[in-house]
């Protein structure tokens, strides 16, 4: 019954959002307060509708109803109750159901504590939200129906896919879609101002919190995504360009650039039309990834058990709202004024740097995403490809290396008009970094990639920028009183700025070091074999059986000697799920940060030369140098995004405090950022 | 800014949405599927080509003439492609029937490639690195992963572009495969 009550409300919830699309809008061109108040009564009753479909949708998942297709075909009894509830989104129906949760979720917050905001852009902005929210809860009632029974009922269940059953991956989904619908905001509000054909510096503080919240969680989602792809898939990489990581990669990136560009409408009233656009395109390239990972018209491992109905469905919602709003923007930017004027060398000329730089690298993505569809298309369906990782890592790189460099010199510039000779001095602690780094790297490794030092570089010239701009920032060499009273007046965002600019920093030492300096060795050995290469030898101590809750194990011990010498003992296991027949490798990994050691068995075969099978183990061992920092470096964006959210100006759910703070429109606060 | 300008992201918006669709529709009627790509090799020799092994772990060394005395299959595979995973285990089952499946590796590193084989297992009687991509020349190959039927006598019947899936050799490679024999 509750699932029947779950589908009610999940139909109501769609009655609901068509009002909200409709009633607000034509209360905000008619000045009608009573119309455009519907939107924020409308936006809760949404969320509670949703909510508790999605309650319903949990609690068959963990009382294991598998009457429920869903249920039966994604969950089991025996599966960990973590497992249970994260197979609630470990499926396409329940997974998009939690889409529009947390579209529902960021509706009801703006109708909560947008109490300060112009009736009429709050209602627009709203009712776009309702159009977002009528197009993904049609798609779910007509095409993905998640309370679908089944008759008779299964006695159990298929199980989850038994790779998925990892807390770090239990987790993934709901922040990529945080970050992935979060961008819907900036989406409304852009559609909301281009109809009113109004956007002045109150709308960019609006704004701004709500996308660097979707970042953060975005930020947060990938990194998780890219570990769990790490420690679970067993190949040692951390980044593979898959289509699907690329559709999660693009939003972040034009989420990058609108976080940066939002900074000059707010500061400067300045690159509106840009910003409104980067916006749009921001959420378009959420809507693109939701599309080529639901419709399988990219030829992935993810595209198998899709439905040609789905894909053209949301292609439909794709054409209407990216289309729809790049119209609305054809149409409207014209009537944009831009307010401030600005040289090329200045605090805005670096954010406009920054954006072209983020565009074009999306741009590249965008292109490798997208060319296999495009010469399939063009050559009537005769030519197919695939783009790998060579092509990305050889332009996607050299791409953003001007923009790294260009990031530690930006925030030490004035806004209107930077002093080029002025800056000059400020940027030698950053050097000096870089070539310290440099030189250090070069007497360590000296017999690595020629490039690697200078990617070392690079990691400490953003450091050292930032640190310095951060140092200057507190008057740090010019006494402790003077250093702490400034530190406490320091706005939290400029904190987060640094903490962010130094989480990139750390993070491209990472991505350097595992890429460069990275030591690998396969081979088939029986128990007591051993594997050399350079200084390392690993040796398959013994292999022992065992069973876990849900599957049957196996666990190699590898002892690591480095020089002769035990560093350390590594226990990978692989285990095979019987309910669905498949296995999964869990690699060993120890990390001392400076590297990981990271070991995995395979299946047991014939040793090399002998005829008995199941008595020798492929093992692989990488050395992964500075690997755990791609990830440190992704907490400290993480954490820089959490800091500047907690700034006082754009506290949410601090209404009072926002209204003291009240943007006066137009006007530019003195305050440096 | 320019109004021309400003229907420039409309356009590519529209040129996309019309290419997605194109793809979905087609696959609705069953032609993106059954992309079997009339190849000028068909019922002509396989080409003379002679690869080396990946590795010494790992079973190889693929030239013409391994291809003549049985019937086999060829699939061409790298370690960066992902339809090549999806598609791994249908390779691997037909492995398992008793059928010769060579791989030929397309321009991947030995190091990738036998790291690839050592997770997903390696179904291949033996495999062949085209590390330069030469001998894919040869076999009139446009992408990965591709795959051959090459009868008992060295002469190719059947190629397919694209991932294999379960329908597509059960009503494509199963009558070639029973018209050439094992």
């Amino acid at each position: 019954m509750i699932a029947e009550f779950g589908q009610f409300a999940l139909i109501l919830a769609l009655v609901v959002a068509l009002v909200q699309a409709v009633l607000p809008m034509i209360g905000a061109a008619r000045n009608d307060a009573g119309l455009m108040a519907v939107s924020g009564t409308a936006a809760s009753v949404q969320v509670l509708l949703i909510g508790f479909a999605f309650a319903a949708l949990t609690h068959a998942f963990v009382t294991s109803d598998f009457s429920l297709a869903v249920v039966a075909q994604n969950s089991h009894s025996a599966k960990p109750m973590l497992y249970k509830i994260a197979g609630v989104w470990g499926n396409h129906e329940g997974s998009m159901l939690l889409w529009v949760l947390i579209l529902a979720v960021f509706g009801a917050a703006v109708a909560l504590f947008g109490g300060n905001l112009p009736p009429a852009l709050k209602a627009r902005a709203l009712a776009v939200q309702g159009m977002i929210a009528v197009a993904f809860l049609a798609f779910i009632v007509f095409t993905s129906n998640p309370f679908s029974r089944l008759a008779p009922a299964p006695v159990d269940g298929a199980g989850l896919n038994p790779l998925l059953q990892d807390p770090g991956l239990a987790f993934h989904p709901p922040l990529l879609y945080l970050g992935y619908v979060g961008f819907s905001m900036a989406f409304s509000f852009a559609v909301a101002a281009l109809i009113e054909g109004r956007v002045d510096a109150a709308w960019a503080r609006w704004v701004r919190p709500w996308t660097l919240a979707a970042w953060t969680f975005l930020t947060a989602g990938i990194a998780l995504g890219s570990w769990w792809a790490y420690y679970e898939l067993g190949w040692g990489g951390w980044w593979y360009w898959d289509p699907v990581e690329n559709s999660s990669f693009l939003p972040w990136l034009f989420g990058t650039a609108l976080l940066h560009s939002a900074i000059v409408v707010e500061k400067r009233d300045a690159l509106k039309s840009w910003t409104i656009l980067l916006a749009i395109l921001t959420f378009s390239m959420s809507l693109l990834g939701t599309f080529l990972v639901r419709s399988g018209v990219l030829t992935s491992v993810h595209a198998f058990a899709t439905d040609p109905e789905r894909g053209v469905f949301i292609l439909l919602i794709l054409a209407l709202a990216i289309g729809g709003a790049l119209l609305l923007f054809a149409i409207r930017a014209p009537a944009m004024k831009s307010g401030g004027i600005f040289a090329p060398i200045s605090r805005e000329g670096a954010l406009v740097f920054n954006n072209m730089v983020l565009t074009l690298a999306a741009a590249t993505v965008l292109l490798g995403t997208l060319y296999p569809l495009l010469l399939e298309a063009l050559t009537a369906g005769e030519s197919r490809v695939s783009v790998g990782p060579p092509f990305f890592n050889s332009t996607f790189a050299p791409i953003m290396v001007p923009l790294v460099l260009a990031v530690a010199a930006g925030p030490f510039l004035a806004w209107k008009r930077g002093d080029l000779r002025a800056l000059l001095p400020k940027l030698v602690p950053a050097a000096l970094a870089a070539t310290a780094a440099i030189a250090l790297t070069f007497a360590l490794v000296p017999d690595g990639p020629a490039l690697a030092p200078f990617g070392i570089g690079l990691a400490a010239w953003l450091a050292g920028g930032a640190l310095a701009e951060f140092a200057g920032r507190i008057r740090l060499f010019a006494g402790a009183g003077d250093t702490w009273r400034r530190l406490k007046g320091l706005p939290r965002s400029a904190g987060g700025m640094t903490l962010a600019h130094l989480g990139l920093a750390v993070m491209i030492a990472g991505i350097t070091g595992s890429s460069a300096w990275r030591l690998e060795m396969i081979g088939t050995v029986g128990i007591g074999g051993t594997l050399t290469e350079g200084a390392y030898a690993v040796t398959l101590d013994r292999i022992n059986d065992g069973v876990g809750p849900n599957y049957s194990f196996q666990s190699g011990t590898l002892v690591v000697r480095r020089h002769g010498e035990t560093v350390a003992t590594l226990t990978p296991e692989r285990r095979v799920y019987p309910v669905g027949g498949q296995s999964t490798t869990e690699a060993g990994i120890r990390t001392s940060w400076l590297a990981d050691l990271y070991g995995v068995i395979g299946e047991p075969v014939a040793a090399p030369g002998e005829r008995a099978a199941d008595n020798a183990w492929t093992v692989r061992f990488y050395v992964n140098p500075l690997v755990p920092w791609i990830w440190a470096g992704a907490l400290l964006m993480v954490a820089g995004g959490g800091l500047s959210l907690s700034d006082r100006r754009h506290r949410v759910g601090a209404p009072r405090r926002i209204a003291t703070a009240a943007p006066t429109p137009g006007g530019a606060p003195a305050a440096a950022e | 800014m320019n109004r021309a300008l400003l229907i420039v992201p409309v356009a590519i918006c529209a040129v996309l949405v019309g290419i997605m669709g194109w793809l979905l529709i087609g696959a609705e009627g069953g032609k993106r599927n059954a992309a079997t790509i009339p190849s000028a090799l068909i019922d002509r020799p396989a080409p003379e080509f002679d690869l080396p092994p990946v590795n010494d772990a790992i079973p190889g060394g693929f030239a013409t003439a391994d291809l003549k005395g049985r019937p086999s299959i060829v699939n061409v595979f790298a370690s960066w492609c992902v339809p090549c995973l999806a598609e791994h285990p249908l390779i691997a089952a037909l492995s398992a029937e008793g059928y010769e499946v060579y791989g030929l590796n397309h321009k991947d590193s030995p190091q990738a490639a036998a790291r690839w084989l050592g997770v997903h297992g390696n179904p291949y009687k033996a495999v062949g690195a085209d590390t330069e991509g030469r001998a894919s020349i040869e076999w009139g190959v446009t992408g990965v992963p591709e795959t051959f039927i090459v009868d008992a006598d060295g002469i190719i019947r059947f190629k397919y572009a694209g991932p294999l899936t379960p329908e597509l050799i059960a009503r494509k490679l199963r009558p070639v495969l029973e018209a050439v024999g094992r």
